[in-house]
């Protein structure tokens, strides 16, 4: 949801300078507009980092060191969560990049006006499911006995609910659950990207001779750069921090997928389970300082800051 | 997807069962399963306002108990009154204090409920839940494992019914010979394996000596339990199918005998969405042994009520733990109550009935004497390692003996991380 504020934010950003007093009035309605999102950062977000970084470094208010991270990484269940999350992230990712813009650019390329409208509110249905819910929904897909599409998972030798969960297959099963979840929205955002493509560009590229493939990856696609590093930005930020759908999958697969399957997990099971709160902050500012790297790394390869 | 989100949500929820909270109400966490008798207790005690709070009752070991208290202690408020929890490990933590917040369950002997109520209990109901000689719980129902097996089609089939685990297997060769299809039980849930077979089969895998856990895999009694399994998993006799699953109702009118808990009479062969067994087809037997063992079985869960210490009204928690634990009509929820004239009053109520045929009431009776008391209670479940490692190995055709020592390792594992010693 915040993806679509922020990208509504970008994009007054990048419309034309107009007088003095209209850039004033615009100002003030956009500090109206972020003032609450501020408060709410301060308050859910930037605080509860600041505690974190205390508990992470403290125990029973006494400063550690780095104890807590040692403990972190010594624990048994901390890098088979890393590889967990590590594959996931690399499957969703490309399918998101791959699969979101291609379609973008498919639907974009629709001359009917209704289709291609009706294209983008099908693509974005999905997005209005909440994590939980989409994962209840999809606790039926993958069952074999209730599955509307059991045809189609027993032709993947799926013969029970518990293979279909199956340590192997995971990654691609919470890869498509994200998608399937995520990628709607970011249809949509990279859909309005298009429409900023001058259509001047497009037809003098198509005077010279050049087919749709041509014009996608020689055009539209660097075009696109800045959305799709900010689509992986976000979406690595996202899913780093995978829970409800491993946790909702451990309730309903009665712990096969294990309670300790993600970090944000361990990190819940450090704090709820083991009522250690500076592992459990251990292991959330590790999943910070590995997304802000991350995420500094994408905003200068992508030129997200850069004016255009 | 993110935890942020989840944690607003769980103090929203906190709040709000906060803000519920009126002069004199009690608040009580409990499953679905117990959501009758407490509503039974609503319609007996209306001068006792009760707030009611469903959630999973931790079953499989979900922690939903644990994680919901460890937030109140963090946030210094919130705690229910009364909770009920499917695991009897609960004590380990409950009775303890966390990051500086007090104990959370109430010590319920010395003086807290009356010495002559608890002595209602039947001997040992409440082992599970007594450290040190104070009492942190009350078992809503027992649940020693029994044999059950469907006389009419033992009949048809011309077999005899087995006694000792040596004699189920080889029924199972029998079954597995003359008439493939039917089978003798079932290992797809996470409970069945440890609490079924390894506990009734007195294998040494979850022990708890002072601060020390123990597991062995590779001791005779488990070797023999992982052969058994092995080798009714490999003829069909075993279904890897659990038994609240569909494939299994779907088969059910092919299920011979199954060992398994006393809750297994209301909640499989009374259960229209289960086996829905007909009138005079079952018995439930005494448990099975091994021919050269002791009579010995195991235990599958048996709720257990707890008490809040920061209860601002003991007399109406004392009034509902009374209710719930001892009425008749209420008492154990379907299973064998832990209370013993109101189990009395269930044996009684279920030998009348005439539904299952032979005697009912000197089967359970014989499974609750023996529980062998070698297993332990730590503050982690078998069922958590079994469903990660075990569950998906057997489904990937992999055999017990192959994933025992893997299994053993896992528990070894959670035993070290919450805080035992291991060996």
């Amino acid at each position: 949801m915040s993806t679509i504020e922020h990208s509504a934010a970008t994009v007054a950003l990048e419309r034309p300078r107009k007088g003095m007093s209209v850039e004033r009035a615009q100002g003030r309605i956009g500090v109206l507009f972020a003032t609450p999102y501020t408060l709410f950062l301060i308050a859910f977000g930037i605080l509860p980092a600041l505690y974190a970084i205390y508990l992470a470094f403290t125990r029973k208010g006494a400063f550690v060191g780095f104890d807590n991270f040692l403990k972190v990484f010594k624990d048994y269940r901390f890098w088979p969560a890393v590889e967990h999350v590590g594959i996931f992230i690399v499957v969703w990712l490309v399918l998101l990049v791959v699969l979101v813009v291609t379609l973008a650019i498919l639907v974009h390329s629709i001359g009917l006006r209704w289709f291609s409208g009706a294209m983008r509110f099908i693509y974005y249905i999905p997005g209005a499911l909440a994590g939980a819910s989409s994962v209840m929904l999809w606790l039926f897909v993958l069952d074999p006995t209730v599955s509307p599409v059991s045809w189609l998972l027993q032709a993947l030798g799926i013969e029970s609910f518990v293979g279909a969960v199956d340590a192997s297959r995971l990654p691609i099963v919470l890869a498509v659950i994200a998608f399937w979840t995520g990628a709607g929205g970011w249809i949509v955002i990279m859909y309005g990207a298009l429409n900023n493509i001058s259509k001047d560009v497009i037809e003098a590229a198509r005077v010279d001779g050049a087919g749709p493939v041509r014009i996608a990856w020689s055009i539209q696609i660097p075009l696109m750069r800045k959305w799709i590093a900010y689509m992986v930005i976000m979406s690595f930020a996202g899913g780093t921090q995978l829970f409800v759908e491993p946790r909702v999958l451990a309730q309903a697969s009665r712990g096969v997928v294990g309670q300790d399957y993600s970090l944000n997990q361990l990190a819940f099971l450090y704090a709820f389970k083991q009522n250690d709160f500076n592992g459990s902050a251990a292991i959330s500012l590790v999943l910070l300082a590995v997304a802000v790297a991350l995420s500094i790394y994408f905003v200068f390869k992508g030129g997200l800051f850069e004016r255009a | 997807m993110n935890l942020l989100r989840t944690t607003v949500a769980l103090s929203a929820i906190l709040v709000a069962g906060a803000a519920l909270a009126q002069d004199g109400a009690i608040t009580v966490w409990a499953d679905a399963t117990r959501q009758p008798a407490v509503e039974a207790f609503i319609a007996a005690h209306p001068e006792v306002p009760v707030n009611l709070v469903l959630d999973d009752g931790s079953s499989g070991a979900s922690g939903t108990f644990q994680t919901k208290i460890s937030l109140a202690d963090q946030a210094n408020e919130g705690w229910p009154d009364v909770v009920f929890s499917t695991q009897n490990n609960d004590a380990a933590w409950a009775a303890r204090e966390n990051n500086g917040a007090q104990a959370f369950a109430q010590v319920l002997n010395e003086g807290f409920l009356d010495q002559a109520f608890l002595d209602g209990f039947t001997p040992g109901a409440l082992d599970p839940v007594t450290v040190d000689g104070k009492v942190y719980g009350l078992r809503n129902d027992l649940a020693p494992v029994l044999f059950w097996y469907n006389k009419t089609l033992l009949d048809q089939f011309g077999y005899a019914a087995p006694t000792t685990w040596e004699e189920y297997q080889a029924l199972g060769d029998k079954l597995a010979a003359e008439h493939p299809g039917y089978f003798l039980g079932a290992i797809g849930d996470a409970f069945q394996g440890p609490y079924i077979y390894y506990w009734s089969g007195e294998a040494p895998i979850f022990q708890l000596e002072g601060e020390t856990f123990k597991s062995d895999t590779s001791a005779p009694n488990a070797v023999k339990v992982s052969n058994l399994i092995d080798h009714m998993v490999a003829n069909k006799t075993l279904t890897l199918d659990s038994v609240f699953g569909a494939n299994f109702v779907a088969s059910a009118a092919n299920l011979v005998a199954i060992p398994g808990p006393a809750w297994y009479s209301g909640a499989l062969f009374q259960n229209p969405g289960g086996v829905n067994a007909k009138a005079g087809d079952w018995v439930a037997a005494p448990p099975l042994k091994w021919a050269d063992g002791a009579a010995v079985t195991g235990n599958v869960g048996g709720g257990v009520w707890y008490a809040s210490s920061h209860t601002k009204n003991p007399e109406a928690v004392k009034t509902f733990l009374k209710f719930v634990i001892s009425d008749t009509k209420v008492a154990g929820t379907g299973g064998l109550p832990a209370y013993q004239a109101a189990a009395d009053a269930w044996l009684d109520a279920q030998a009348a009935s005439g539904f299952y045929a032979g005697d009912f009431k000197a089967a359970i009776q014989t499974a609750a004497s023996s529980v062998w008391n070698g297993w332990g209670y730590p503050n982690f479940s078998p069922e958590t390692a079994w469903a990660k490692v075990v569950t998906p190995g057997l489904a990937a055709g992999k055999t017990m003996t192959d994933l025992a020592a893997d299994w053993q390792q896992e528990m070894k594992n959670e035993a070290q991380v919450v805080g035992y010693t291991v060996e």
